[in-house]
């Protein structure tokens, strides 16, 4: 049954330093923005937390900008901002197509890619992009700002690294070395769906493929990616990455099933490449 | 009834400027008491006023913080065209459009909505007379039972002012966050696709 | 024509679109309270004790002592309680009511309950508690089967489909004049009627149903409404207050009834050049934890369990059992969709075996008029069985498709169906409907009881009366539904409404025009004063039905469908994509062309759910997949384009020819799709076909 939040606190800042001083005071302050998955948590009765941290109003950290080499994406930027803006599909467009698949426009105008990560659910869409991109996570705090790299971000199931006084401030991705973007999301229909395997790749030189859905965190995978660059076999690959995945069966679908599909993906992208 | 009821607005934080601030340098902190200006608001546990402006119309309630928009509206202000369905955003009967975007009113604080502009579907026919996504509706019998209908009429609305002349990929896109059980999703997108833009 | 056959705009429309139309949970009364169900955790045991502080933190809580009548949910077998007392069958049984001023209260209730649980039966398999079981017979299968060249067999199964009215169930009990008055999201107001009699002991005129603009139904709201309105009923007499009690979604998912899971097995014994000789059938059914509706809902599944084909030896036998789950019940086609899934799986598996094609099986077996049924009825001129495939076959390019196709991980299936409109057998004498017509100064006011769920009921029934009248459509109104104040018509259900209501009223309609003659209705009114005429339902001349023995008439007549479903099979992801759904129906008569199309789009969309996406996970004998983030039901994105051809082949006891039309369209798309994944390469034989299963099913490969 849902959880009754009758008692639920909201702090308000108006600026970033305001948010940090109060988050500094009061640790057990859950930073909140679109809260989409917040109402999903209070429906299921899970919700956790019952002091909440509005980030919402904090509009400097929606900025989607280009620093050099370096793409910049504010934690608050929306996937409905990220799946149009020009700089995110010139860079990353496989960001913003599985942007565009993340649940229906509504939740996309919500839905931040700073909640999804803090979320760190292992199906999260966009993790396993972030982790083909060797995104950074800024991290910020009344003591300072850190980066972390978003695989280690990513501690394990539905936790992070995230520190005491600490919110997700924006999203660090380098150039992408060459070689072709690809992304595929397989949930139960096309569309509102949670994903049973979620893979992202770059087909290169330097190839590289994280997946969703088949472990409790998001991977990169790495020994597949070996494999892949040593001039291995498909075959091996796919050998390589069952290795690495520990899917299971639930609600949503079979652990042979994401062992199987997420094998297909990597062989669908990397065939002829 | 929360004992803590009239500290509406108070202020978070007290005798910490905004600034560069030591972790070990955080003072103690009284919760409720005093605090100054540059502070954050801290809403809740009780009741907190809150300015809607829903459909051209500013109005200040008191609800407490946990309230959705969707019960504000439905309960608060009797605005009751967005239903209540799935209540954790995977359905779009709650759908209301903020800032002309299209959002699901169950899944956001009403308190995160003011200043934002509001619109439910009882904006698009103030005096009665239906817009054109409305009648386009009707006209394509694009509902049935009509509990899913609002949040379509406001998805297709929201889509045709930005895009007046969607693709048909473009209408499944911008359709695809509600659910019509009915079925009748061939006569919505016949609506969607035919409805002058701009509503 | 006035009326009939124009799409006219449906009455209902313009309020819903404005967002202005009231469902019950955008009602309120003045000091209402809201109310919760509490419900049990177990499947299966007793109750040893309920402790809560609820009375002294402001809450009315009700239990089955509070029920001043009888603890019964009235229906067929009467044996499901209105609150569970000290015995549990079943997850999410409710047993006690909590009402408070606060809604948000409502979920801070805390009761502590103990149980002694017992292991549930959850096998339906391994049941031995028959709450119905049929039996039909026609000729001598023995013979039958001594006959065939083949004996092809085969073992079909189904599992849950939750109906997912978007609306979730609600009414709002108003203590008025010494009873009750209901205002709620339903669809048969006096089942709520007569079920409130029983649980609060009162006489009828002190009980008042009234239907609130309802957001569907799909026969979601057949049984469950009597339930939670008289949970509603208790907390407001106990309170003296109005009380509201709609579910939350996730409670309606878990805690209501579901599309009856089915294991089918066919025996069929045909000849080389594809005659069938003998039908052999087992229909078993998992009722859950009461009897609710299942004895009709196995009886019209063993009526189709043939398909809509020859054969004079035939032997159906069907079961519905007992398992500790919420009971099953009814949900659009009611059945059918079970059986007539394996009858047309089946139907290709033949095929198959013979080395024909589906489309040449189907034409040699598909019954024409003057064929008999199982139950030995003989088929009217209206029956266009093979009319409807050929048009589909035909339009589709079936059969070269089907040959090009095989293998390729692109498929095209099909599928011929049937349903009977109306109560089976004698159920509509035994129900003995009535509608009434009051001449108003324009045209006329209609009197039924027959609820508008989305399906167009309140604009079909206008035009029938329209069109008798040969006055315009905006001249006849529809009254409220209110037992004060309408007729019992029967429940709306089984697609009775518009051939069997609008039948009624279609002879209100000529008496009052008889009546009227030459005068104006203004005229008629000032001389003659009101004018309301009522009649009953009158079963068709000639039509017979045996009980005891399941012969004869098992249904006025059919509707005929036939489905065309071309797919295609992501070789990477399994998932099957449907790229087009060809529905070709013929009910008689399209009253209203726009609305008709509707409900065939319509009942295909939960078709293609049923085939695909929409699966129940159970978890010791809950429902575990209660959101509708992990039920997935089709969105925009998932339906194909939809080829919808009517054919009007009328029925002549029907209005202008009609026939029942709602229900009809759900029972082809299943098969279709299996079938289409067998012409891709893969044999299925349960539903729903999600990747998993395809996977799996994948020939040669794995």
């Amino acid at each position: 049954m849902r959880t009754a939040a009758s008692d639920l606190e909201l702090v308000r800042p108006d600026s970033l330093e305001e948010a940090l001083c109060a988050l500094a005071a009061d640790p057990a302050l859950r930073p909140i923005a679109g809260a989409t998955d917040l109402f999903v948590e209070a429906n299921a009765g899970a919700l956790r937390g019952r002091r909440f941290l509005d980030l919402w109003p904090l509009r400097e950290l929606a900025r989607i900008e280009a620093n050099g080499d370096m793409l910049s994406i504010g934690a608050l930027a929306t996937f409905a901002r990220i799946a149009r803006a020009e700089l995110v599909r010139a860079r990353l467009p496989l960001l913003a197509e599985a942007a565009r698949q993340i649940g229906g426009l509504q939740i996309q105008n919500r839905a931040t890619l700073g909640g999804n990560i803090a979320n760190a659910s292992p199906a999260a869409d966009s993790l396993p992009v972030l982790m083909v991109a060797e995104a950074a996570v800024v991290l910020q705090s009344a003591r300072g700002e850190r980066r972390l790299p978003i695989a280690s971000f990513i501690s394990g199931y539905r936790q992070t690294a995230l520190a005491d006084g600490e919110i997700i401030a924006a999203i660090e991705i380098p150039l992408l070395p060459e070689g072709a973007q690809r992304f595929r999301k397989v949930g139960a229909r096309a569309a509102q769906a949670i994903s049973k395997v979620v893979m992202a790749a770059l087909v290169g030189p330097v190839p590289r493929v994280a997946v969703g859905s088949v472990a409790p965190v998001p991977l990169r995978l790495r020994r597949t990616e070996a494999v892949l660059a040593a001039g291995g076999s498909l075959a091996e690959a796919r050998q390589a990455l069952q290795e690495e995945i520990s899917p299971i069966d639930d609600l949503r679908s079979t652990a042979a099933y994401r062992l199987r599909v997420a094998q297909n993906l990597l062989e669908s992208f990397f065939a002829g490449g | 009834m929360s004992e803590e009821r009239g500290f509406s607005r108070r202020k978070f934080l007290q005798g910490v400027g905004a600034g560069a601030l030591a972790a070990g340098a955080m003072p103690d902190l009284a919760r409720g008491a005093e605090a100054p200006e540059d502070a954050p608001d801290l809403a809740g546990p009780g009741p907190v006023p809150v300015t809607l402006d829903v459909n051209g119309v500013r109005t200040t309630i008191e609800v407490e913080p946990r309230v959705t928009l969707l019960d504000a509206l439905r309960s608060r202000l009797d605005i009751t065209g967005a239903k209540k369905v799935c209540d954790h955003g995977a359905c779009g009967a709650c759908t209301v459009l903020l800032d002309g975007r299209p959002v699901y009113a169950c899944s956001m604080l009403a308190i995160a909505a003011q200043g934002k502009k509001i619109e439910t579907v009882e904006s698009l026919a103030p005096g009665g007379e239906l817009n054109a996504v409305q009648q386009a509706f009707v006209a394509h019998d694009g509902l049935q039972c009509g509990f899913c209908t609002s949040g379509f009429v406001l998805a297709s609305e929201a889509l045709l002012r930005q895009n007046p002349r969607p693709s048909h990929e473009e209408v499944l896109e911008a359709l695809s966050g509600n659910l019509c059980r009915c079925g009748s999703y061939q006569g919505i997108k016949k609506a969607s696709g035919a409805a002058p833009g701009g509503g | 024509m006035y009326s009939v056959g124009h799409s006219e705009e449906r009455k209902d429309g313009v309020a819903k679109v404005r967002g202005t139309a009231r469902y019950v949970d955008d009602m309120t009364f003045p000091g209402m309270l809201h109310a919760r169900t509490i419900r049990s955790t177990i499947a299966c045991g007793e109750v040893l004790a309920v402790r809560h502080a609820l009375e002294e933190q402001g809450f009315t809580v009700v239990t089955a002592r509070d029920i001043p009548g009888e603890n019964v949910i009235a229906l067929i077998a009467d044996d499901q309680p209105c609150l569970a007392d000290g015995v549990v069958r079943h997850a999410e049984e409710p047993l006690l009511i909590v009402a408070h001023p606060q809604r948000a209260a409502l979920w801070q209730a805390r009761v502590d309950v103990e149980y002694h649980a017992r292991a549930p039966l959850l096998d339906a398999e391994r049941s031995s508690t028959i709450f119905k079981e049929v039996q039909i017979d026609k000729g001598d299968p023995g013979r039958g089967f001594a006959a065939a060249d083949v004996v092809v067999e085969g073992e079909y199964r189904t599992s849950w489909q939750e109906q997912l009215y978007i609306e979730p169930n609600g009414v709002i009990a108003v203590p008025e004049n010494g009873g009750v008055t209901i205002h709620g999201s339903l669809q048969c107001p006096y089942y709520v009627h007569a079920a409130l009699c029983r649980v609060l002991g009162l006489a009828g005129g002190k009980v008042r149903v009234v239907q609130a603009v309802t957001g569907g139904g799909f026969g979601g709201k057949e049984e469950y409404p009597s339930m939670i309105a008289a949970h509603a009923a208790l907390a407001a007499l106990k309170s003296g207050r109005p009380v509201k009690l709609v579910y939350d979604r996730m409670e309606d998912m878990a805690a209501t009834t579901k599309r009856h899971p089915a294991v089918v097995r066919h025996r069929t014994g045909v000849t080389w050049d594809g005659r069938i000789t003998a039908m052999d059938i087992d229909v078993l059914m998992d009722a859950g934890a009461y009897t609710t509706l299942s004895p009709v809902v196995i009886s019209r599944g063993a009526l189709h369990a043939t398909g809509p084909y020859r054969c004079d030896h035939v032997h159906v036998r069907g079961r519905a059992v007992m398992t500790n789950t919420p009971p099953n019940g009814a949900f659009r086609g009611f059945g059918a969709p079970q059986t007539e899934f394996a009858a047309e799986a089946h139907m290709d598996r033949i095929a198959e075996r013979l080395a024909i094609d589906p489309l040449t099986l189907r034409e040699r077996n598909a019954w024409r008029p003057g064929d008999t049924t199982a139950t030995g009825q003989t088929l009217g001129a209206d029956c266009s069985a093979l009319d409807v495939l050929c048009e589909a076959a035909l339009r589709t390019d079936f059969q070269g498709k089907w040959r090009r196709n095989r293998g390729s991980g692109r498929g095209i299936g099909l599928s011929l169906f049937f349903h009977g409109a109306g109560f089976t057998g004698a159920g509509e004498e035994r129900l003995a409907s009535r509608a009434a017509l009051e001449l108003t100064a324009f045209g006329a006011r209609i009197h039924v009881s027959s609820t508008e769920l989305g399906q167009g009921a309140h604009t079909v029934l206008p035009q029938i009366v329209a069109e008798t009248l040969r006055v315009p459509y905006e001249y006849i109104e529809i009254a409220p539904v209110d037992t004060a104040g309408v007729p019992d018509s029967g429940p709306t259900v089984a697609s009775r409404t518009s051939m069997i209501v609008g039948g009624i009223l279609q002879r209100c309609a000529e008496e009052m025009r008889d009546r009227l003659g030459s005068l104006s209705p203004e005229e008629y009114l000032e001389l003659h004063g009101p004018l309301v005429i009522t009649k009953e339902y009158e079963r068709p001349p000639g039509s017979v039905w045996d009980e005891e023995h399941y012969r004869g008439d098992a249904y006025g007549t059919y509707t005929f469908g036939c489905n065309v479903v071309e797919l295609e099979v992501d070789p990477v992801t399994y998932e099957a994509r449907p790229r087009r759904l060809t529905a070709v129906l013929d009910f008689g008569k399209a009253l209203n062309p726009a609305l008709a199309k509707g409900q065939i789009e319509g009942g295909s969309v939960q078709g293609l759910g049923y085939a695909l996406l929409e699966e129940v996970v159970h978890k010791e004998g809950r429902m575990a997949n209660n959101q509708l983030a992990n039920y997935a039901i089709p969105t925009t994105l998932d339906v194909p384009p939809l080829d919808v051809v009517i054919l009007e082949t009328p029925y002549r006891h029907g209005p202008f020819g009609a026939k029942g039309l709602v229900e009809a369209p759900i029972d082809g798309p299943a098969p279709a799709v299996i079938n289409a994944l067998r012409n891709a390469g893969y044999d299925l034989r349960s539903l729903p076909a999600t990747p998993e299963k395809i996977m799996e099913a994948r020939c040669g490969s794995t």
